[in-house]
């Protein structure tokens, strides 16, 4: 699959934040930060603040997940309680098991889990502060995060958003871009072979922005990809 | 045609060759292309592209030796953490054959074995067993962990580092497949091995370790350079198997087996009087 | 609680009999410290803390919200603490465990005991409205020796607390969202933790040697040299000489650990 984006996809106009309309925010994301856990990632872009932690694969203690074929994996997307305006209340609520559930199928296609029957991978996300597009975030940190746990994958998953805002389709909306923006489209890709693993829309969009902002997320997928690589790279050549 | 040289770090997903060329571990095909399925580094061999991953989970297999910590006692076998995906038993009649004995008057929990895998089943049960040179329970020493690839890289090319290591700090020092390795010597040489086995996993990937670890070495014991720094040959990261090396290589044997005397054996003859 | 190997208890054990330990520190010898303020700007306070592996975030949120009944004048800190399971293979999601409430509640006595933060002045109207402080322990690696951790990292997110300057005016709270004060604090407070290893007390526990600990003693110290809470943990027994000498190695390392917290 090829996408070719052509100028009149996007216009030269400058969004609030002085970002063009194509243009990712300030994205920064380390490898193995954390000592105890088997694999990890921290990712900054904008104003979130992800980590991103893997256990596994492990012996499956929960029979019910058990698989005699495969690992199975486990995730969970939570919050801190200080990573919001307004104090979030601890432990899981409707948003993030909507979260952890999409995430957990956003990734599972990559894995390649088959030589390590009736084991269990679990994967955490922890995010410490939240500006916009932490879903696509953390998905695009869990998969550094596997990489660097030695976990055998057809490819990295790499996430990010495109929607509309004042009318226009732009990319990588910040927390006020979601919040005033028309509609936010959540998209996360195996990068080698485009495929879509996560797609969510919330908002209105005709056919035609849709087919436009689809384009753009998956353009920003692959700008975040190289940085992945990078990431990953880094933790053994710095 | 091949779109990576070797040694080239490469991460999931990252293509590697196409036609002429044959998978091996760590990369997987994909129509015409093959594919790395890991985060680890390139190897070329011929014409085939495989890639030795930075960090691993210990898989078990028939033969390897590992070293486990008892963590169950159950009605006739023992359970032994090895560090793996997998838990592994320890079936009591590998240990006294017919007689019946009462298990946890020969391994306690948290002791620390020298096994051998004997057999690992279709639901990844893995029988492990003590018959062997060397196999039987530590006494004393230290426990150091490493990521399960990186124990080619300590061992060397036919000992080359371990023995390095053993000389230098007189310690004794055996190595599980499974990435344990217990040392046991002067209390301080202790704590010098472990440091630098902890350098040797953190840098398996880089060249020049032998050296590096060799002047390391020496900085640590005598407080200065060694004297005739000859080049010493130099081992790559992942080029050994050290299955292989454990069967096939008979240098490399003593790397994996600790000196008898320091491994308790379970002595039949001293429980029979028990019942 | 970790199973650890016989030989592993062994080795440190000896060591500690010698004096030594195995990350070649002397017992009364803190890790290495990190402490970093201000990383979440969504929080009104927040700091990270490395004390050698073990790291944790903490972030302070004010609210407002209504005074308890019998003190009626003064604002009210409430700390919670989550494991997280990113920070061990042994922590669990979900509600949190006895260890975390433990930790969150210790801490909490220290701050609330050492009367550091000068609650009166959280008072926006007398029994009507006070600022309510929230403090949230996220537990990101588990390395040993939480308690210590923890209160670094607490004392240093409220020393960088920054509150909106809210007035009372006819039933209706006015908030000036750019000015701002400072948390009144009135005094500052750290924690030294030692665990007892055969006859031994041992300042900062690594993992491996909480693991095999016979018991655990947390004594918090304000700058102004009270102590302010105290916590015994474990199964063994303490004698009165093993925690009279804990109390003297508080009172001796406080001012380097205040340090850190400039």
């Amino acid at each position: 699959m090829i996408f070719i984006i052509t100028n009149d996809i996007v216009s030269n106009k400058e969004r609030e934040d002085g970002r063009k309309l194509d243009e990712i925010r300030p994205l920064k994301i380390e490898a193995g930060i954390l000592k105890r856990a088997d694999g990890s990632a921290y990712l900054e872009v904008g104003g979130n603040k992800i980590l991103a932690a893997v256990y596994g694969p492990r012996e499956s203690y929960i029979r019910r997940l058990l698989r005699p074929d495969t690992g199975v994996i486990r995730c969970r997307y939570n919050m801190a309680p200080f990573s919001v305006d307004d104090r979030k209340r601890p432990g899981p609520d409707r948003r993030s098991i909507e979260i952890s559930k999409i995430t957990a199928e956003a990734i599972r296609p990559s894995l390649l889990l088959e030589r390590f029957p009736r084991s269990m991978v679990d994967i955490f996300i922890e995010i410490i502060e939240a500006e916009g597009g932490t879903r696509c975030a953390g998905i695009t940190a869990a998969s550094v995060a596997l990489a660097d746990a030695g976990i055998p994958m057809k490819d990295m998953v790499v996430g990010c958003a495109a929607g509309k805002v004042d009318g226009e389709i732009v990319l990588d909306l910040s927390e006020k871009e979601d919040k005033e923006g028309q509609a936010d489209v959540p998209v996360a890709i195996m990068p080698r072979t485009g495929e879509i693993t996560l797609l969510q829309s919330d908002g209105n969009l005709t056919e035609d922005e849709f087919d436009k902002a689809l384009c753009l997320a998956i353009e920003g997928c692959k700008q975040i990809s190289e940085v992945q690589k990078e990431a990953l790279k880094n933790r053994y050549e710095a | 045609m091949i779109h990576v040289e070797d040694k080239k770090f490469v991460v999931p997903g990252e293509i590697l060759a196409e036609d002429d060329y044959y998978p091996g571990r760590g990369t997987f095909k994909e129509g015409d292309m093959i594919c790395s399925s890991l985060m680890g580094l390139v190897s070329l061999r011929n014409n085939k592209i495989s890639v030795i991953p930075l960090k691993s989970k210990y898989i078990p297999k028939k033969g390897d030796v590992v070293i486990g910590e008892i963590e169950d006692i159950r009605f006739s076998m023992w359970g032994v953490n090895i560090n793996s995906p997998y838990s592994g038993i320890l079936p009591a009649s590998e240990v006294f054959g017919r007689e019946k004995k009462e298990l946890s008057r020969v391994f306690k929990i948290g002791d620390v074995l020298f096994l051998r895998v004997v057999d690992v089943d279709e639901v990844k049960k893995v029988k492990l067993g003590l018959k062997g040179r060397g196999m039987g329970k530590f006494k004393n020493g230290i426990l150091v962990d490493i990521t399960p690839t990186k124990v080619p890289r300590l061992i060397g090319k036919k000992g080359s580092m371990i023995n390095m290591i053993k000389d230098k700090t007189r310690c004794k020092i055996v190595v599980g497949q499974n990435g344990l390795v217990w040392v046991k010597g002067d209390v301080d040489m202790e704590q010098i091995t472990k440091n630098v086995i902890n350098l040797i996993e953190a840098e398996a990937h880089t060249s020049g370790l032998t050296n590096r670890i060799r002047d390391k070495l020496f900085l640590l014991i005598d407080g200065e350079l060694p004297k005739d720094r000859e080049e010493s040959h130099e081992s790559k990261f992942g080029e050994n198997n050290s299955k292989n090396h454990l069967n096939n290589d008979p240098d490399f044997d003593n790397s994996f087996e600790a000196n008898e005397e320091e491994l308790e054996k379970p002595k039949l003859e001293n429980f029979k009087g028990i019942f | 609680m970790n199973i650890i190997p016989e030989i592993t208890r062994q080795s440190i054990t000896n060591l500690i009999n010698n004096n030594e330990r195995a990350d070649g520190r002397a017992v009364d010898e803190y890790r290495d410290i990190v402490i970093e303020t201000n990383l979440v700007s969504k929080a009104e306070g927040s700091a990270r803390v490395k004390l050698g592996n073990t790291q944790i975030i903490v972030g302070a949120k004010p609210q407002i919200g209504e005074p308890f009944p019998d003190t009626p004048n003064v604002g009210v800190l409430m700390t919670n603490s989550e494991m997280l399971p990113i920070a061990d293979p042994k922590f669990e999601p979900g509600p949190p465990s006895e260890s975390s409430v433990e930790l969150a509640r210790v801490v909490d006595r220290c701050v609330r005991e050492s009367e550091m933060v000068d609650l009166e002045k959280l008072c926006i109207e007398e029994g009507k409205k006070v600022w309510m402080i929230f403090i949230d322990l996220h537990i990101i690696d588990y390395d040993g020796n939480l308690f210590d951790a923890a209160m670094f990292a607490v004392m240093a997110a409220l020393m960088n607390t920054k509150l909106p300057i809210a007035e009372y005016k006819n039933d209706e709270i006015i908030i000036d969202e750019d000015a701002t004060m400072d948390l009144p604090l009135k005094d500052k407070a750290t924690m030294s933790t030692f665990v007892k290893i055969g006859d031994k007390m041992i300042l900062d526990p690594s993992l491996d040697e909480e693991s095999i600990l016979d018991a655990r003693l947390s004594i918090g110290i304000t700058e102004s040299g009270n102590i302010c809470a105290m916590q015994k943990g474990g199964d063994g027994p303490l004698s009165k000489e093993d925690i009279l000498s804990a109390v003297k190695t508080t009172y001796s390392k406080k001012d380097e650990l205040l340090k850190y917290l400039k």
